[in-house]
Formats: C-alpha cells, sequence, structure tokens
C-alpha cells in the first residue's frame, strides 16, 4: 500500500520535473543567446533586408505596366503589397473599369446619404432656401428621444449635449461628426447583420470570414486609413469609408454568435410552426437574437465615434480634424473643449444605444392620440413650436458667434496652474526615467536577438496548442522578421512591453480593490464604463498637458487608456467567483487575505489574464496612435511617413506587422486562459 | 385494436458520428452494439417499432440520455433519422419533400417544449398565432382563433402580455396554445411539464388531462417521470439506451415486467393507483352487501370505503349487472404488498 502511493508521489514529481525540462532548456538557450549575441554574425540580433531583397515580385506577371519605382531599399515586402494594389488600380477587368472604378463607384453609395445628412442637420438645401435643423429643435428631439428610451436622466443628458455643440460653438464640427456617425454606423451595421447571416447559412463562409474578423480587429486604425487613400482618395467621404470598414467587424461577429446562440428548442419550434427557412430566419432567428444584435449596434456605434476622430487625417471633416489642429498648435483650452464635445457625443450615443438594447417591447395603450403615441406627440410639437420660433428669430437656427462661449481662457489658465503645479513633482519621472528605465529596456529590447523573440512565441505556441500552434504563431512573427522593420518593430514592442507593465501595476490593485465591496464596484463600474466609451485619441489631451510630446507622453496615454479591460476584468473576474467557495474557504478557517491570495485571485485568474490580453491589444491600438506624439524610431512613425508618402503597400505592411503580434499574444493568452478555465471547471468562452 | 394506427414506426435507428448512413447500411441496417461502439458511433434510437392509435396518448418514459428526446424529434422528423421508416396518416413521412413537411407542420403535428421555447419579441396572443401567421392567414382571422386556444388553456385577459411578464406554468399554457393553434392530428410533448414546480406540474397535468377529455387529440408525450407517465398514459414505452424495452399499459408494466430495469421501474408504484377493481376482485357471491362499486374503479379511489364497510362490497359493470365481489383482504393485498 505505502509502495503504491510513494511511486504514484514519485510518479507526480517525475512528470513535474518532465514538464518543467523543455522550458528550461529554451530558457537556458535564449540567455545563452542573449549574453553571448555578440559573438554570433549580425544577422543574429536584426534580420538583414537581404533576405528579402531577392524574392521575385509578382508585378512582372501584370500586363508589362511598371508599377512606380521605390526609391527606399529594403522594402520589398512593403513592394509586393504595392505591386498589388498597382494591379487593383490600373488593371482593367474586360478592358472596362478596374478595382478602383469599382470601389469609387461604391464610394457615392456612401456620399448621397452623408450629403443629405449634413444637409439636414446642419448646412441646409441651399437650393431649396431652406436651412439645417434649427437647434432648438434639435435639442428638444434630442432630449425626446432620451425621454422616450429610457427617463428623464437620458433626457436631460441628450439634451444637454446638443445644446453644449450649439452654446459652445462647435455647432457645425458637432453636426458634420454627428451625421458622419448617423450615417456610416447604420450602414455598417447594414453590411456586418448581412455578413453574419450569410456566415450562419454557409459554414464555409463563416471559416473563411471569421480569421478575417480577426485580422481586421487587431489592425490599428491607421492600417484602414492608407489603402482607403488609394481607393476611395482623400477627403470627408474617404473618412466614412474608412469608419464603415472599421465599425464592421463586431457587429458581424456578434451577428454570428447571435444567430448561433439561438436556443435549439426555440428552433424547433419554428420548424414546427411551418416556417420556411426564409421565415425561420426573419420571424424567428434573427429576433430571437435580438438583444446579441443590440449590443453589436452600441458596439459600431462606439466604433465610428471612435474612427471619426482618426479619420480626419485622411480629411474626414468635423470635431476631429478641430481636436488634431488643436493639439498640433497646442492650443490646449480650445482642444480640451472639443475634446469634451467628443467625449458629451460618445457617453451620450452609447447610454442612448444601451438603452434601445434594453427597452423591453412595451404595451400599447389604446385611447387617444395622446395616450397612444405620447413621444410622438410632443416631438410634433416641439417641431412646430421650433419652426414658428426660428422664423421669427434667426439665432434659434445657429447660433451667431457673438452668442456662444468658450472657456478656453479659464481652460488655458487652469491648465498653465496645474502644469506648472505639476512640473516639479513630475520633472523626477521626466528625468530619470528615460536614462535609468526607458532607455536601457528599449536597448534590450533593440538587441534581443530575433531568434529568441520567434522562439519565445513558437515555444509557447506548442506548449499550450501543440505544433499547428506553434506554426501559425511562427508564421504571425515570421512574418515581421521577413518584414525588413525589426528594429522598429521591437521599439514598438518596448514601447508596448512597458506600458503593459505600468499598466498592471496600477490596474491590478484597483480591480482587487474594487471587488472588495459592492459600493466601490458600482463606482468602479461606472467609471470604466464611462471611460471606455472615451474616443483613444482623447487620451492624448492630459496627457500631453503634462508631459509635452514624447516617449513618456506616449507610454502614459497607452497606460490609461489600456489600463482600463484590466481594471474591469480583475474586479469582474474576482467578483464572479462562485460564492460557496468563497463561504467554504472563510468556514474553514481563512483570513481575508488568505481568502483572497488563496482561493478568489487562483479562480479569477484565467479572466485576469484575459483582461491582461485586452490591455496587450488596446495598447497596441494606442501606440499607434499616440506615435504621433511619440517621436519615437518606431512603427508608429513609419506608418506616418508612409502615408505622408503616399505608399499604402507600406503602410499595409506596417499594419500586419502590428496586427501579427496583437494575433499572436491574443491566441496564446486565450489559449492558455480556456484551457486553465476548463480545468478549473468554469465557464469557457467560444 | 382493429383502427388504424395514425403513426407508426418501424425499425427506427438514429445514429451518430462520421458518415452514419453508410456505416448503417454496411451492417445490413442491424448494427449489433459492439458494431456501434468499435465504429465509434453514438446510437440515440435503437431498432425503435411502435404504434400510436387515434385518441391515444403514449407516453415514452426513460432517465435522461435514454434517447426519448430525440426519438420524438425523429418522429416529427426534426432529426432525421438514420434508418427505419415513419408512416403518419397512412403517409411515409420519410419520403416527404422540404414543402410537403412544411405543409404537414403547418396543418396536422402540433409540438410543446420543455423550455417554452416562446418567442421573447411577441406577446401571448403572436406567440399563439404565430403558427398561423407564418401560413399567411391574416391578422384579424388568426387573433380570433389565437383568442379561442388562449381561453381553452386559461389564459384570458394575458393576450397582451409577453413571455417573460409570465409565471413557468403560464408560459407553458401559451406553448400548449401555440401547438393546438393548427388544430394538430398529432401532438407531441416533449417533457412538457419537467421545468415546472411539483404543484404547478400536477396542476398541469389536471390541465392536460381537461384539454384531452376535449380535443381528444393523437399524443406521444415524452417524459422522464413515472408518476406523471402513470397519470396520462394510456400506454406507456419504456426507453432505455435508445431501445425500447417494454411497451404497454401501466399495469402490464408493472404485473409483468419484461426486463430487470422495468422492474426496478415499477417496484416502487403503489399498485392502487393503476389497479381497477376488476382486475382483483373476487368472484359473485350470493350474499353481497349494499355497497355497491364500480367494476373499472382503480381501486385507490375505492379502498377507504371498502375497509370502512363491515360486509363484502358487490362489483357492478356499467349496467349495473353484477360482476363480482371485493373484501378488505383484497383491499389489503394491494395497499400493503410486503405485510401480505
Amino acid at each position: 500500500m505505502n509502495k503504491v502511493v510513494a511511486r504514484r508521489d514519485f510518479g507526480e514529481l517525475s512528470s513535474a520535473i518532465k514538464w518543467a525540462t523543455w522550458p528550461s532548456i529554451c530558457l537556458a538557450a535564449a540567455v545563452v543567446l542573449i549574453v553571448y549575441r555578440d559573438m554570433f554574425p549580425d544577422w543574429f540580433v536584426v534580420p538583414p533586408n537581404l533576405w528579402t531583397e531577392q524574392l521575385p515580385l509578382p508585378y512582372v506577371a501584370f500586363e508589362n505596366r511598371m508599377p512606380v519605382a521605390m526609391d527606399w531599399s529594403g522594402t520589398n515586402l512593403a513592394d509586393w503589397f504595392n505591386a498589388i494594389i498597382h494591379f487593383l488600380r490600373k488593371h482593367e477587368f474586360f478592358d472596362l473599369f478596374t478595382f478602383r472604378d469599382i470601389t469609387r463607384a461604391l464610394t457615392q453609395l456612401v456620399v448621397w446619404p452623408l450629403d443629405f445628412a449634413e444637409d439636414l442637420l446642419v448646412s441646409g438645401f441651399r437650393d431649396l432656401g431652406i436651412p439645417g435643423i434649427p437647434w432648438i429643435i434639435s435639442v428638444g428631439l434630442a432630449a425626446v428621444l432620451g425621454w422616450y428610451l429610457k427617463g428623464w436622466r437620458l433626457s436631460l443628458l441628450s439634451g444637454a449635449c446638443i445644446a453644449y455643440f450649439a452654446v459652445f460653438g462647435l455647432w457645425q464640427l458637432a453636426m458634420t461628426t454627428l451625421s458622419l456617425i448617423l450615417v456610416t454606423a447604420p450602414m455598417a451595421i447594414a453590411i456586418g447583420i448581412g455578413l453574419g447571416i450569410l456566415a450562419s447559412k454557409w459554414r464555409w463562409f463563416e471559416r473563411v470570414l471569421w480569421p478575417v474578423l480577426n485580422l481586421m480587429q487587431s489592425l490599428p486604425h491607421f492600417g484602414y486609413l492608407i489603402p482607403i487613400v488609394v481607393f476611395v482618395g482623400l477627403g470627408h467621404k474617404a473618412g466614412a469609408v474608412a469608419t464603415i470598414l472599421f465599425a464592421i467587424p463586431p457587429m458581424a461577429k456578434l451577428t454570428i454568435v447571435g444567430l448561433r446562440g439561438v436556443s435549439s428548442e426555440v428552433l424547433d419550434a419554428g420548424v414546427m410552426a411551418g416556417c420556411t427557412p426564409r421565415q425561420m430566419l426573419w420571424r424567428v432567428r434573427i429576433p430571437a437574437a435580438q438583444k446579441t444584435l443590440m449590443v453589436g449596434v452600441n458596439q459600431v456605434i462606439m466604433q465610428c465615434l471612435a474612427m471619426v476622430v482618426i479619420a480626419s487625417f485622411v480629411g474626414a471633416r468635423g470635431l476631429g480634424i478641430d481636436l488634431l489642429f488643436r493639439l498640433q498648435t497646442l492650443q490646449l483650452g480650445r482642444a480640451l473643449e472639443s475634446g469634451i464635445a467628443i467625449v458629451l457625443m460618445a457617453v451620450t450615443l452609447d447610454r442612448l444605444s444601451q438603452a434601445l438594447t434594453e427597452k423591453e417591447p412595451e404595451h400599447k395603450t389604446a385611447g387617444s392620440l395622446w395616450n397612444a403615441h405620447p413621444f410622438l406627440f410632443v416631438a410634433a410639437t416641439i417641431i412646430i413650436v421650433g419652426t414658428a420660433i426660428a422664423l421669427l428669430v434667426p439665432e434659434a437656427i445657429v447660433l451667431p458667434r457673438d452668442f456662444t462661449i468658450t472657456l478656453a481662457p479659464i481652460w488655458d489658465t487652469i491648465i498653465k496652474s496645474v502644469v506648472f503645479g505639476l512640473y516639479d513633482p513630475l520633472s523626477f519621472i521626466r528625468e530619470y526615467a528615460p536614462p535609468y528605465l526607458l532607455i536601457p529596456i528599449r536597448e534590450f529590447f533593440k538587441e534581443l536577438p530575433w531568434i529568441v523573440f520567434l522562439g519565445v512565441f513558437m515555444f509557447t505556441g506548442w506548449r499550450l496548442g501543440g505544433w499547428r500552434m506553434a506554426i501559425l504563431v511562427g508564421v504571425f512573427i515570421g512574418f515581421v522578421v521577413l518584414s525588413s522593420w525589426w528594429t522598429e518593430f521591437m521599439v514598438t514592442t518596448y514601447l508596448v512591453f512597458v506600458a503593459v507593465v505600468v499598466c498592471v501595476l496600477w490596474a491590478f490593485p484597483v480591480g482587487i480593490w474594487a471587488a472588495a465591496k459592492d459600493g466601490r464596484t458600482r463606482v468602479v463600474a461606472f467609471l470604466c464604463d464611462t471611460f471606455q466609451t472615451f474616443p483613444s485619441f482623447i487620451y492624448l489631451i492630459p496627457v500631453i498637458m503634462l508631459f509635452q510630446v514624447g516617449t513618456i507622453s506616449q507610454i502614459l496615454a497607452i497606460v490609461i487608456y489600456a489600463g482600463i479591460p484590466m481594471v474591469r476584468y480583475t474586479y469582474l473576474g474576482l467578483r464572479s467567483v462562485p460564492n460557496e467557495i468563497v463561504e467554504a474557504a472563510i468556514t474553514s478557517g481563512c483570513t481575508p487575505r488568505q481568502v483572497l491570495w488563496k482561493v478568489r485571485l487562483p479562480l479569477a485568474f484565467p479572466n485576469i489574464m484575459l483582461g491582461l490580453n485586452q490591455t496587450i491589444m488596446f495598447s497596441l491600438f494606442m501606440v499607434m496612435i499616440a506615435g504621433f506624439i511619440g517621436g519615437n524610431y518606431d512603427l508608429a512613425r513609419e506608418i506616418f511617413k508612409a502615408k505622408a508618402n503616399n505608399d499604402a503597400g507600406l503602410g499595409i505592411l506596417l499594419a500586419l506587422c502590428v496586427a501579427f503580434l496583437g494575433l499572436s499574444t491574443d491566441l496564446l493568452i486565450q489559449t492558455w486562459a480556456n484551457r486553465r478555465k476548463a480545468r478549473l471547471g468554469l465557464a469557457t468562452d467560444n | 385494436m382493429t383502427t388504424e394506427a395514425k403513426l407508426s414506426c418501424e425499425q427506427l435507428w438514429k445514429l451518430y458520428g462520421a458518415d452514419p448512413e453508410k456505416f448503417f447500411a454496411s451492417h445490413g441496417d442491424r448494427p449489433t452494439q459492439a458494431d456501434i461502439a468499435s465504429g465509434g458511433y453514438i446510437c440515440a434510437v435503437r431498432d425503435v417499432s411502435f404504434d400510436v392509435y387515434p385518441g391515444e396518448i403514449v407516453v415514452v418514459m426513460g432517465l435522461s440520455g435514454s434517447g426519448k428526446s430525440t426519438l420524438v424529434r425523429c418522429l416529427s422528423r426534426l432529426i432525421e433519422p438514420t434508418g427505419g421508416e415513419i408512416s403518419f396518416e397512412g403517409q411515409n413521412l420519410l419520403e416527404a419533400s422540404r414543402k410537403e413537411m412544411i405543409d404537414i407542420r403547418r396543418h396536422k403535428m402540433g409540438m410543446v417544449f420543455q423550455h417554452f421555447a416562446l418567442l421573447p419579441h411577441r406577446t401571448v396572443i403572436d406567440n399563439v398565432a404565430f403558427p398561423l401567421e407564418v401560413q399567411g392567414i391574416n391578422r384579424a382571422k388568426r387573433h380570433e382563433r389565437a383568442r379561442e386556444i388562449i381561453e381553452l388553456v386559461g389564459l384570458s385577459g394575458r393576450e397582451r402580455y409577453y413571455p417573460r411578464e409570465l409565471s413557468g406554468g403560464q408560459q407553458q399554457r401559451v406553448g400548449i396554445a401555440r401547438s393546438l393553434a393548427v388544430e394538430p392530428d398529432i401532438w407531441f410533448l416533449d417533457e412538457p411539464f419537467s421545468a415546472l414546480d411539483p404543484l404547478i406540474r400536477r396542476e398541469m397535468q389536471d390541465e392536460f388531462l381537461r384539454l384531452q377529455s376535449l380535443l381528444k387529440k393523437t399524443i406521444v408525450f415524452i417524459t422522464h417521470d413515472f408518476d406523471e407517465a402513470i397519470r396520462l398514459a394510456d400506454r406507456i414505452a419504456i426507453m432505455y439506451e435508445g431501445a425500447i424495452v417494454q411497451f404497454g399499459p401501466v399495469e402490464e408494466l408493472v404485473l409483468n415486467p419484461a426486463t430487470d430495469y422495468v422492474r426496478d421501474f415499477t417496484k416502487e408504484i403503489p399498485k392502487e393507483k393503476f389497479l381497477t377493481v376488476g382486475r382483483v376482485m373476487g368472484p359473485v357471491v350470493a350474499d353481497c352487501g349494499t355497497l355497491s362499486i364500480g367494476e373499472s374503479d382503480l381501486i385507490g379511489d375505492v379502498a377507504a370505503k371498502v375497509i370502512d364497510y363491515e360486509g363484502v362490497a358487490c362489483v357492478r359493470d356499467e349496467h349495473g349487472q353484477a360482476v363480482g365481489s371485493l373484501t378488505r383482504g383484497h383491499v389489503a393485498k394491494i395497499l400493503f404488498p410486503e405485510e401480505s
């Protein structure tokens, strides 16, 4: 008997040793390679451009039309993309039209509603001599919408939001942005639902679509902009197209998930009622998936708003371009005012669409017109009275400049005093962080042999998901190795690494703190909800105020933006530990500290890792956006340069490098977390 | 029985695995248990044959995983059987085209689901009218019909409610009403009361019996609850690992269990709940007392009367003719089987 037990113990021990053998061997190898990297040739640390320079380029095949010559060397993978783009631009299918003709024609479908919405909201129909909707009517209608969807609080918020635009002299800009969203969001929703329906119809289509959506969701925002300049051109419409493309993936994904999530009994009930396949889709599956679809609608609106600001880089008009201009000219007070306008719009649209999601179908009360449709009645009244006022008082249409107010001078004073007050305390960070912390880490990353980097990813992939995952991850990182931008890629990786470490340092304790009491959770949940609706660009404002432009600002912007999901997943993970288990721990005599460290954290750990995953993805987005204030020799800088040079192929290549880093970490962490959850017997995602 | 079966299935099989049809055909349409296990297949329905006659309630009883839900879905062709035949009103159901199936479901079949399967975005009346709506019947007409059925299941006044505003029992009443909206010839009920509280369950069973006494539908009723089966069934089919191990009236199952599995199941069943006086009575005696009881009464219903009565109770058929006698001893033997 004892012998058996002993043997089993030994077996466990030996298997533990076996499990640890490979990691330790690999770790040792990595350390040796890093320490003795100087003894190896140069190509060992940075993959040389030579490797890709000899690659045959496909454009030879395209009808003898030579593409534009690239004047920088070693961008041969980029040339591949350029060759494809060139083909799509110049090759005439059936000698009639090029791919670009098609994209430009399709853009017209966006332009018409866009013009109409803008005319309606602000510019007015000049041919007919009708002005845009007077601001007092807009305020009133927004308030009625809020009241109808939720109640007086939301009514107040949405009314105040529109009024803010008018009063602070941002009317033109804000209404342009709003019209952009009102056009792009429904289009993205329609396309996303359409793709989702097709995917649920054909299994093969879903198999193709899902990875494409994953890739689209990990591409940095600028990755969308550069090809769009080629195929659509610059300007407002290009911004609209970029916004639509950017917002499609979440809608398509949630449509697939929602349609798949309809309970099999409800489907059976539909079949037994004698539904044709078409009736099944439109009368059973889509209505039953309504909740999930509405979550998608909310996400689309948020994505649109985030992109609308960034789309100003390709010429989208509205609040975004204003904010960008003010930031670049360091008019911080004005920038703050535009920023607040964007945040207000984001929060309001988020709350409105959430209210729409949560709104349960209501009983219609029969009776008089007033009783049956009170909101329509009020809305009609507002329109009639508003029109009457607008006819009498022109100020009610667009508030003239003299009547608008701006708090910019006050903001500037406040900012100055805050910056002045904080300048000395913060000089510590400014002075000591770069030489003693940031630069050494950066040099370490720059000199990290690519074999080690690739090896760590592939080895982790192999341990978690076998050779298939190792190869997949290897292909992702291998693409970057061959991209000729390895050093810039590693600088970006270093920025993300530092930012993620700092994120964990602040967000993890905050999450633990928030999970301890109901009241705290509520407050932190509200703050997370609110901050997460802010378009990423907004985070640059306070950071620039305090630290000017530079690496620290770039990292700080990431740290604030990307820490939020970490906070959220930490407290959600801790709170989702089954109450029974916590009670069992307490009755076993655990101190509160022991309950946290021995029971709740281990059980919440997979969820916290998913939070880390989100933090990494958010960091990758933000590192590209904040690159515009960072001044590092990283991928963000190169992507800005590519945009300036109109080098779409290079832009796509760089965006793909970022996306592949994101996809690999996402794959590894999700696989780990799901395996761990399954082992703990917790519900897994997917 | 002389009447024609409403629904009958013949050697019905359902296998899960890779290309089950091919595997099934390659084993001569009768794979053994060993074949199935070694091929890596899972057999949900195994060689099931039975008939359901008009106006009859057949209860399919089995524990979870016994294949009863798969069986009822094969009968309604929500799941395609791997092999066998199903005939419904003389028509070969498995040869019906997709279009024909839609037509049959629209006019001749109704089904009730365990978790109600109501459409959350529709009111009670629109849920009930849903099968009529997909047929293209106009609003006024379908609402009129829906209102009739809603009244029948006792939900009048709640037509405008949404499912989330109803209790579980009420939601299932909606499910029942919906399945009856098209006046089906065959009515499938898949564990309709399993998700309800015991008290509500009993109430719903009574409701179900009341409806059936009015409508006289042909019914296939799935349950895992043997008490429910006894209360409702004309005949019970006991399923075990995909096969029907015994099929017959309750009495037969209890008195002549075909296998140990059925015996284990029926051992605990109080016999007075299904045995009729006619089954246990003694011969007609001359000194028959003043207490008369019916031949088809359940022992459980007359036990108290017989025990209180001093003499021998007289058993009469529906015409009042004396056909036998019942003593306290007879009743005691049924009520206390262990002590006798």
